[in-house]
């Protein structure tokens, strides 16, 4: 029997080190035998971690939710020792659901295999691609499987894998170099993150592929340095890849020789941009250059470079052995394949899903999300992070896919999706944005470094109330500036959240402007705080109140004074009895 | 850059290694920086120096380098270090109230260590955790432990239990 706790950055953080440590503990104590504790990744339902699986001898498996340690001992009772399953805990028929939903093909591997062995890789069929592609395929033949395949780059752009890879095959200077940008920086993303700790060696897998095809021996993969476990887990799965055989010189005894090694980032937005990150790599400030060159021409060190994220290399040995046809069929006509979704905020079932290309977002955020945390309204999905949009209730039933969602003025860009509910103010969103691109802008364009400071500044000014009649106007004619004036896609997509909130949500920036009000209820300073009827006259809410601004008699009616109010929200957060209203 | 002295920092043996190591790697700027601060706990000018003088690295670009990524600190910090998830999901639940909380109950701002050298507070742009927004992590010498859907009480209470044991 084997007991395998789901120990992602996730479900780590919910307590599964502590609930497998407790399984050991438990299952040591009482001399149980042949039972084995292992590890997996992030099984992607990030909201019943932690997760144990428990498989029996003929590898059949039950799922176990939420598993705390003090419940472990009940498992142990009930399934390792008298065979039932333990009912308190199992999965329901509709989380399962969440999964069966999928269609899985990066993280295939994530959930299920032990990421820091090796032989559990292998024997899901790993790295058969790159003994086919080495020992069997010329680097055309590669390039013409990945082209009919259609991947497209998952950083953002959607780029033609391909074609990257073809340009710098052509590029006549050596060496070249393979890198893997692994530095995931939207806030609200961590598909990357979690390849990295469920299922390193499809990663390796698809740089040495590439590798091969562009004519690169020397890869690097640029991992942000908040991710400690994903390059714990990278370093391991590289050595176990090297002792294999599967990198190092001559692979599969042919002339192909292939190494990777990391770089860990120190923390930069803008290194998402090809020359930025090829700058930090060699060592400097993460800043942008002029592209052409390309970095298929000129790259890392000079030399011919090929960059991709960590999801679109994670496809390629799937592709390799299953055919690109097999690959192109699922999806639209132009965005094929899957994709990998962050799906979080305001949603019930908040996790990582992998769907075909083009499915409508309402199977997205009801058909697996299950709807709007709390039964609320949905008002509004962010999509792309800080360089995509906003797109509102009424558009839910868009194909999510690179040509439509484009559209709609937001992005797929790597991939995370924010749930929005009646409580969340879109004005609010956009500062929240604006505020982040304007900390990591690099500072080289001064659209870019100036532009989106003003842009943030009007949006401070007005989710306080003191915004002006022009306002709208001018932030648009900012953006548009901005867009540009920019040379990178930092500053060329930074106005995004604004423009397509004045899109889809002009009348709450004309509320905010002309009525100073907050429909959503969340800019503070345009709230006020009342008391109703439901007050007992208890007297807590005067007692707390940090600049007595309420008065009223014990078991009187109490009334807040608003030209002393801070609308500091101590009052409402007190009360007992839902005397205090926020309008 | 002024020689003057630091007296927190003044024995660069450690250091010395790492140099060692990747002091003549070009490139390697960014990876001696991170080793030094994961020495330190942080990048002094003295330490600044100090790789100067070793790799021939100008200082004001080590400074450069130094100030654009936000993983570099140039002020020590406390004991814990209180990571505050500032990510979207964590906005879109609620993390500006997380950190008033914070901020009221340590009396830190952004950026900041409490006088008793306890907390140190950084608002951080993702930890990653999107699914238990609003989410802290808190690092110290023994490790890293995170706090997931947060509210102003349990924050608080997390706070006062680490403050407890020391």
């Amino acid at each position: 029997m084997r007991v395998v706790v789901g120990q992602g950055s996730c479900g780590i953080a919910t307590g599964a080190k502590k609930t497998a440590a407790e399984f050991e503990k438990l299952i040591a104590e009482r001399n149980l035998e042949g039972i084995e504790v292992s590890l997996t990744g992030c099984v992607g339902t990030c909201y019943l971690e932690p997760i144990v699986d428990v498989y029996d001898d003929h590898g059949q498996m039950t799922r176990y939710t939420k598993v705390l340690p003090d419940k472990v001992s009940e498992i142990i009772e009930n399934h390792l020792i008298n065979g039932k399953v333990f009912g308190d805990l199992a999965i329901t028929d509709q989380d399962t659901s969440f999964i069966d939903k999928q269609m899985r093909i990066v993280l295939r591997n994530c959930g299920t295999i032990n990421p820091e062995i090796i032989d559990e890789y292998i024997a899901t069929g790993g790295y058969e691609a790159t003994k086919k592609v080495v020992t069997s395929m010329t680097q055309e033949e590669v390039i013409e499987e990945i082209k009919e395949s259609g991947l497209r780059g998952r950083g953002g752009a959607g780029f033609p894998t391909w074609f990257k890879w073809d340009a710098a095959r052509k590029s006549p200077e050596t060496p070249k170099y393979m890198v893997c940008n692994a530095d995931e920086g939207d806030p609200g993303a961590f598909m990357d993150r979690s390849v990295l700790e469920g299922d390193p060696h499809s990663l390796i897998e698809g740089m040495i592929i590439g590798g091969y095809a562009m004519g690169a021996s020397e890869g690097v993969i640029y991992v942000r340095a908040e991710y400690p476990l994903a390059i714990h887990r990278l370093e391991k799965a590289m050595d176990q890849a090297r002792e294999r055989g599967f990198l190092g010189k001559n692979l599969f005894g042919t002339n192909f020789s292939f190494d990777l090694r990391i770089k860990a980032g120190a923390g930069a937005f803008v290194c998402g941009e090809e020359t930025a990150l090829i700058a930090s790599l060699e060592g400097e400030r993460g800043m942008p250059r002029l592209k052409p060159p390309f970095p298929a021409q000129k790259g890392y060190w000079q030399k011919p470079t090929n960059i991709n994220n960590v999801e679109t290399f994670a496809n390629v040995a799937w592709i390799i052995l299953n055919g690109g046809k097999a690959f192109g069929a699922m999806g639209t006509k132009l965005s094929k394949g899957t994709k990998v979704f962050a799906l979080a905020g305001k949603i019930k079932k908040g996790g990582l899903i992998e769907v075909p290309m083009g499915l409508p977002l309402r199977d997205v955020i009801y058909g697996i999300g299950d709807g709007i945390k709390n039964d609320k309204a949905f008002k509004a999905v962010q999509m792309g992070g800080p360089s995509g949009g906003c797109i509102p209730a009424e558009l839910i039933d868009t194909p999510v896919d690179y040509e439509n969602i484009n559209k709609t003025g937001a992005i797929v860009g790597s991939g995370g999706m924010i749930v929005m509910d009646e409580d969340t103010c879109m004005v609010d969103m956009a500062r929240y944005f604006l505020d982040f691109t304007r900390k990591e802008s690099c500072g080289k364009c001064t659209y870019c470094r100036v532009g989106t400071k003003r842009m943030l500044e009007i949006l401070e000014r007005i989710t306080i109330g003191e915004g002006k009649d022009g306002d709208i106007e001018l932030l648009q004619e900012l953006a548009y500036k901005i867009k540009d004036g920019s040379m990178c896609g930092l500053g060329q997509t930074a106005p995004n959240p604004v423009l397509t909130t004045i899109k889809y949500f002009r009348n709450e920036y004309e509320d905010h402007i002309y009525n100073k009000k907050c429909t959503a209820r969340a800019c503070k300073e345009l709230l006020t705080y009342t008391i109703n009827d439901h007050c007992t006259g208890c007297t807590l809410c005067a007692r707390k109140c940090p600049v007595n601004a309420i008065t009223g008699e014990l078991k009187g009616q109490h009334v807040i004074d608003q030209a002393l109010c801070i609308k500091c929200g101590k009052c409402e957060e007190v009360c007992r009895f839902g005397a205090v209203d926020r309008v | 850059m002024t020689e003057r002295p630091d007296s927190t920092v003044q024995n660069f043996d450690e250091l010395a290694e790492v140099l060692e190591k990747y002091g003549k790697v070009p490139g390697s700027l960014i990876t001696i920086l991170q080793k030094t601060q994961d020495i330190y706990g942080y990048l002094s000018l003295d330490a600044i120096n100090y790789i100067a003088l070793k790799t021939g690295i100008k200082p004001a670009k080590i400074y450069g380098v130094a100030t654009f990524y936000t993983q570099f600190r140039l002020k020590p910090i406390g004991k814990n270090l209180i990571m505050l998830c500032q990510g979207t999901a964590c906005h879109v639940n609620g993390s500006k109230i997380i950190e008033e909380a914070i901020t009221e109950h340590l009396s830190i701002q952004d950026g900041e260590t409490t006088e008793d050298g306890l907390f140190t507070l950084n608002n951080v742009a993702c930890l990653g955790c999107c699914s238990l927004a609003p989410v802290m992590m808190v690092k110290n010498s023994d490790g890293d432990e995170t706090y997931g859907n947060l509210t102003k009480d349990t924050v608080r209470k997390a706070l006062d239990e680490i403050r407890e044991r020391g």
